[in-house]
């Protein structure tokens, strides 16, 4: 049987020099992250090359996209909110590809791996902890000050909204990760169980069968995956922004 | 004889007690119905917006577990730094639980944030 953590693993291409003692390598996932960019950036230069009035293939999806990232944002963090336009079609757009070009087999996931989520979820948690100072000042920390709680109870809902504020890194990056790390291994088992049971004479070919109509059902289920979680994604991002942008509401 | 007596009117007491209750629970939920309409507007969109069954069920499970866990490693921290073991974890341990359930609650549209309007 196929090793399914194989697909994970990170290789080195070329090394690109030390800092502090330590290597800092090209690997096989920074190549399929160079992809994804080279991808996003010919798909939108590609799509606005024509500029018709009555858009080709490539520039209904460039305009799909723009518009469908611009609603995200306006209907849950407002106007205000499409000043971090470009931040939230950045990383909906990088993780949207990301995942798609995963799904090509023989490939590397980039978002399967939690460092890569995590870096992303830090980034969208310290915009807003940024932003929020920023704008509010120490207003900010109304976020974690409900109104209308009587004065006995109010220490510890501030302790529990604070908790609940630390949470949101992890929980925004894990979902993502364990969403594709789960969904490629069961991929790769039941794949695996095609050749197994194949291997086993005529009635294996007719059991092989099975194996094999679920792994096109679950490939279909991952291309619904991989767009859902770039989705999911995006508009927690466009939620928490919101908070940054109106903390007391 | 005077045992039962008292035991009658006791039970004379908590039924009314009882037809008290009950109303209170009556007019409670007369005024949670009439508030129930405008939430179930905002329920009804955020579900829509979550397509899949296993993505809302994934989103929820992780908020449950992403609380508990902060909670755990400042429970943790805290007793490193200050040496109050266990009294850190424990304490935290129950806020980040606290604060998973509340997570959940708000990723299921159930409650928006307490004082909010929208």
């Amino acid at each position: 049987m196929a090793d399914p953590i194989h697909q994970f693993e990170i290789t080195k291409i070329a090394t690109l020099g030390h800092i502090g003692g330590h290597e800092i390598a090209f690997t096989n996932s920074a190549l399929y992250m160079a992809i994804t960019v080279v991808g996003i950036w010919a798909l939108l230069v590609g799509g606005s090359a024509s500029r018709a009035l009555v858009p080709g293939r490539m520039q209904s999806i460039a305009e799909m996209s723009y518009e469908f990232v611009a609603n995200t944002i306006q209907s849950t963090a407002g106007k205000e909110g499409m000043k971090f336009f470009p931040l939230v079609f950045t990383l909906f757009m990088f993780i949207l590809v990301a995942n798609i070009i995963g799904l090509i087999p023989y490939t590397f996931t980039v978002t399967s791996h939690i460092i890569i989520t995590a870096a992303l979820a830090l980034l969208v948690f310290l915009t807003v902890i940024v932003y929020g100072f920023y704008k509010n000042g120490l207003g900010f920390f109304r976020l974690f000050v409900p109104s209308g709680i009587p004065i006995y109870i109010l220490p510890l809902i501030v302790f529990i909204e604070v908790l609940s504020f630390l949470s949101r890194p992890i929980s925004h990056s894990v979902r993502l990760f364990a969403n594709m790390l789960a969904g490629h291994i069961t991929l790769k088992v039941f794949a695996s169980f095609i050749t197994l049971l194949g291997g086993l004479g005529i009635f294996g070919i007719f059991g092989a069968t099975l194996p094999l109509i679920l792994v096109v059902a679950l490939t279909a289920l991952e291309l619904l995956v991989a767009f859902l979680q770039a989705y999911v994604f995006a508009i927690l991002t466009c939620i928490y922004l919101n908070d940054a942008i109106h903390p007391g509401h | 004889m005077a045992g039962d007596t008292r035991e009658e009117s006791g039970n004379g007491g908590r039924s009314a007690e009882e037809a008290a209750l009950s109303a209170r629970l009556q007019r409670l939920g007369e005024r949670l119905n009439e508030k129930r309409p405008a939430q179930d507007v905002k329920t009804g969109s955020r579900s829509r917006s979550d397509p899949s069954a296993l993505a809302r069920g994934f989103r929820l499970s992780t908020e449950l577990v992403a609380g508990v866990l902060v909670g755990a490693f400042i429970g943790w921290a805290l007793d490193r730094w200050l040496g109050i073991s266990p009294w850190g974890m424990i304490v935290f341990l129950l806020l980040g639980f606290a604060a998973g359930v509340v997570n959940v609650i708000r990723a299921a549209g159930l409650s928006s944030r307490p004082g909010t309007e929208r």
